[in-house]
């Protein structure tokens, strides 16, 4: 059976930080930081994680229609909110994909985000069906260290199964070698690098040549017929260097979008392979390289379909919806970097009751309300009773999700009083075009730039995060609509 | 249909707190300090009041739940004691409670008493608090300031007002507020203030600056009511009567339903119709002649005189700057300062906009006191615009 990748999604946080901002307030610590001067990276802002990111990614990718044979969600990522509890079944939630559907998590490793595609598409070989894959990281980095400057944040999602192929998937390697660029121990929030030279000469140049030589015998195609090289590597050179050495065109060496976005952790394949799927032209191959613990190598080949599918955001999409942050005051402080002073304000407690969150999962993480099947009144959140003064019909309703559905502010506000991680905090009425409306808190918005009348989008945000016990309470906010 | 409260029931005395922040009281020397006045105007002793209703909002902070905190600081006779509470609106439905209760017929004399100590908490402003388990998960994490400021949003765009002007009619709705403080003894802020003054305050929800914004107090009030029969045998000759006393709550329609604009509130509307129906009043804006709203926020008294039907719909912020609710206006309003200088022990709210009526009604506010006004009415509001509930009492000289 044929099968290959039917429709791609991606998502990059809003926020990103001029790394010269970042630079200019090391200097006197760190002065090497000079060197990465250049560009941006992609931050996430104070209500963002892998999850938020994860679900703009899938949404993107889903486009509205999920596939009735949709068999199995996967999420990779290191930086899961979660350790226990399956960030998958959140994802799965949040986008209505039901209770019939394998989930799993992805993680451990850079290379979880290619070794898990693989997984899923030798799955898919054999039990059909479609799949949903997402990855999606927000690697922490210490203050002033270089990572700090390498790193970005970003999500990309595929759907993968065998009708309307967009690219097929031609085959694939794996090398298991434990080299130990750098680790994380369990409840650690640092990387700890080993040294670069190192990593280079010993890791990268020896163990990629290996994964590509053991794809090369698989598949029958030549390095040389490759037209586009993804390999995420934050080493200046080093995949053109491989590619020489394979035989691979230096031209097909894809762009690993540091100057905008920054190395998104095991996303960075996919994301990076997104970005060729938004570019590449049908019958076109795409080499997809992962790094961590060994190599993966995934070859993919575009088809006719691939310029039919419906358009959507992708990875270029994201890049362009953009706002600069040049206060890494900022990005100290959404990352914990920096101790604040909150306020009293701050100070309530933020339990979340795990009955109350399950008996209202869908409303919570899916957005779901109700539409009244007498009246037809759309409405948040479903109730026992119809909120149509002219029907208050009894238990009328069925399930309707609004997540997907455009809103307009009614009222509004920016408050400075109420306790806000990003004072001052917006939030309002949004009515839904198609009726129904709630306050919402709103989210990427800009002081001054709010008014009635404004068309919004929702997104699945962290609402509050209760670090007394470690848990992080999600709801979906309403941002500002980008046009085009 | 029913008979409606109309001059069933007369207020036999009142007493308010000096509001504040009154770091050295407890919530039992409020209403201790508010109940001898109150007891004494009524000139009766403790133990003929035969049931008595306690308002406090935000009980966590100091007050605590249940009737007892009002049993105890009085030492009451192990009479029934009832606790209410209705968001900002809590005054008035201990009043409801006590009115109610002597209009049955079930007792001749009751007590009505709200309190309020806020200033325990370490911070200005509302305790930030739960709003219940669901409401956490899904509500925004509004302020009182930021839910009333949206009215502002929602007023503008559909009265095409320009923000300046808005801003300046409610800086106006303050700066009134301030002199009437002013000569308030009892007034939590007795400043006046300056519309240049409010206009560069420091912004607290958009567009509501500090000074549109009431003072957050401690502070209790008290009412003893009776049936006009006996105040007059107790020998009371110039009796103050209940007119009307309505009450009305949001559904969830406001915050549900594509129906409401977000610019006024539907419960004060319901509520003020209602009472002026019972109290067969038609014009009220001829025949009022003061009104105590609930002006937590500048805004919110801007709208609400179109809600109470005194301005008409979208011209209230002009009203304003015409002085139509100065103390010389044609209908004063806030004479004592309102929430704004008087202050806003939530519980005790209700209850001091009566007691200013009822003074007032009486001739007795002093440098404060209008001239020979019959009726008057109060506004008392809980909750936030979107979801709330709206009290209207209207009071009055018993022949008015």
């Amino acid at each position: 059976m044929n099968i290959g990748i039917t429709a791609y999604g991606g998502y990059v946080p809003r926020l990103r930080l001029n790394r010269q901002a970042v630079v200019d307030a090391n200097a006197w610590f760190a002065p090497g930081l000079k060197t990465y001067a250049k560009g941006e990276r992609a931050m996430c802002n104070w209500d963002e994680d892998s999850l938020t990111l994860a679900v703009e990614a899938a949404r993107d990718c889903l486009a509205g229609a999920t596939p009735a044979d949709l068999a199995a969600l996967y999420f990779a990522s290191t930086t899961h909110p979660f350790a226990d509890r399956q960030n998958a079944g959140v994802l799965a939630t949040a986008l209505q994909l039901g209770e019939i559907l394998a989930t799993s998590d992805m993680t451990a490793s850079q290379r979880a985000g290619t070794s898990g595609l693989l997984t899923a598409l030798r799955a898919l070989q054999g039990q059909g069906g479609s799949a949903l894959y997402v990855a999606s990281d927000d690697r922490k980095t210490k203050a002033a260290g270089t990572a700090e400057l390498l790193y970005g944040a970003g999500a990309a999602a595929l759907l993968l199964g065998s009708e309307n192929i967009i690219a097929d998937f031609v085959g694939g390697h794996q090398i298991a070698v434990d080299f130990v660029d750098h680790y994380r121990a369990q409840n650690e929030a640092y990387d700890y690098n080993w040294e670069e030279r190192w990593v280079r000469d010993e890791g990268y140049l020896k163990i990629v040549p290996k994964a590509l030589q053991g794809l090369f015998a698989a598949v029958d195609v030549a390095p040389g017929d490759i037209d586009h090289f993804v390999m995420p590597c934050v080493l200046r050179g080093v995949p053109q260097r491989i590619a020489k050495g394979a035989g691979i065109a230096e031209a097909a060496v894809r762009d690993n979008l540091h100057g905008g976005l920054g190395e998104t952790g095991t996303a960075h394949a996919l994301v990076m392979l997104v970005h060729a799927l938004q570019q590449a032209k049908a019958g076109e191959t795409i080499l997809v390289i992962g790094w961590g613990q060994g190599c993966d190598a995934l070859l993919f080949r575009t088809t006719d379909a691939l310029a039919k599918l419906a358009p959507r955001s992708g990875i270029a999409g994201a890049l362009a919806r953009r706002k600069e942050e040049t206060n890494y005051n900022k990005y100290l402080a959404f990352n914990d970097l920096i101790v604040r002073d909150l306020s009293m304000r701050a100070e309530t407690d933020k339990q979340t009751p795990l009955t109350t969150l399950y008996r209202n999962k869908e409303m919570l993480t899916a957005l779901i309300g109700g539409e009244c099947t007498k009246c037809g009144t759309v409405q948040f959140p479903k109730s026992n009773v119809c909120v149509n003064p002219n029907c208050g019909e009894f238990h009328s309703q069925k399930d309707y999700r609004f997540a997907d559905r455009t809103a307009k502010v009614v009222t509004w506000t920016a408050d400075n009083l109420t306790f806000s991680a990003d004072p001052p905090a917006h939030y309002g009425i949004v009515q839904f075009d198609k009726g129904g409306r709630f306050m919402a808190e709103f989210t990427d918005v800009d002081v001054g730039a709010v008014d009635v009348g404004m068309s919004m989008r929702m997104m699945f945000r962290i609402k509050e995060h209760d670090t007394e016990r470690g848990f992080k309470k999600y709801f979906w906010k309403a941002a500002p609509q980008v046009s085009g | 249909m029913a008979r409606g409260i109309k001059d069933t029931v007369a207020i036999l005395g009142m007493g308010c707190s000096k509001f504040g922040e009154r770091w050295n009281a407890n919530a039992d020397d409020l209403i201790v300090e508010a109940f001898l006045e109150c007891v004494d105007d009524a000139g009766i002793e403790r133990n003929q009041i035969e049931a008595a209703w306690l308002s406090t909002a935000i009980e966590e902070v100091h007050v605590g739940k249940s009737g007892i905190p009002l049993a105890e600081a009085l030492r009451l006779p192990y009479i029934p004691v009832t606790r209410v509470e209705n968001y900002c609106a809590s005054g008035t439905e201990s009043f409801r409670g006590a009115v109610y209760a002597v209009a049955s017929g079930a007792v001749d004399i009751a007590l009505a008493a709200g309190v309020e100590k806020l200033k325990d908490t370490g911070y200005g402003g509302l305790p930030q608090r739960s709003r219940g388990a669901l409401n956490d998960m899904f509500w925004a994490n509004f302020s009182a300031p930021g839910s009333f400021a949206q009215l502002a949003s929602a007023y503008r765009a559909k009265h095409d007002v320009a923000p300046e002007d808005l801003k300046q009619a409610m800086a106006q709705v303050s700066v009134k507020s301030h002199a009437n403080g002013a000569k308030n003894p009892k007034a939590h802020l007795q400043k006046e203030i300056t519309i240049e003054k409010a206009l560069e305050a420091p912004m607290i929800a958009d567009p509501l600056g500090l000074f549109d914004c009431c003072g957050v107090s401690d502070g209790a009030a008290c009412a003893i009511v009776t049936r006009p029969e006996i105040a007059r045998e107790l020998g009371k000759s110039d009796l103050i009567t209940v007119k009307a006393l309505q009450l009305s709550v949001s559904n969830g329609t406001e915050v549900g339903h594509n129906s409401w604009d977000g610019s006024h509130f539907v419960t004060a509307r319901v509520a003020s119709k209602k009472a002026y129906e019972e109290a067969g009043i038609r014009d009220p804006r001829q025949e009022i002649s003061m009104v105590e709203a609930h002006d937590c926020f500048s805004i919110t008294e801007l709208v609400t005189m179109e809600d109470l039907y005194l301005s008409k719909e979208g011209e209230a912020w002009r009203d304003i700057l015409d002085g139509v609710y100065n103390a010389d206006g044609d209908t004063p309003c806030q004479i004592d300062g309102g929430l704004k200088c008087f202050g806003h022990p939530i519980g005790a709210s209700g209850l001091r906009m009566l007691y200013e009526v009822y003074l007032q009604l009486l001739g007795r506010a002093n440098e404060r006191q209008l001239d020979n006004p019959r009726l008057g009415m109060t506004h008392n509001l809980g909750g936030a615009p979107h979801r709330n509930v709206c009290s209207v009492a209207i009071v009055g000289r018993h022949d008015a």
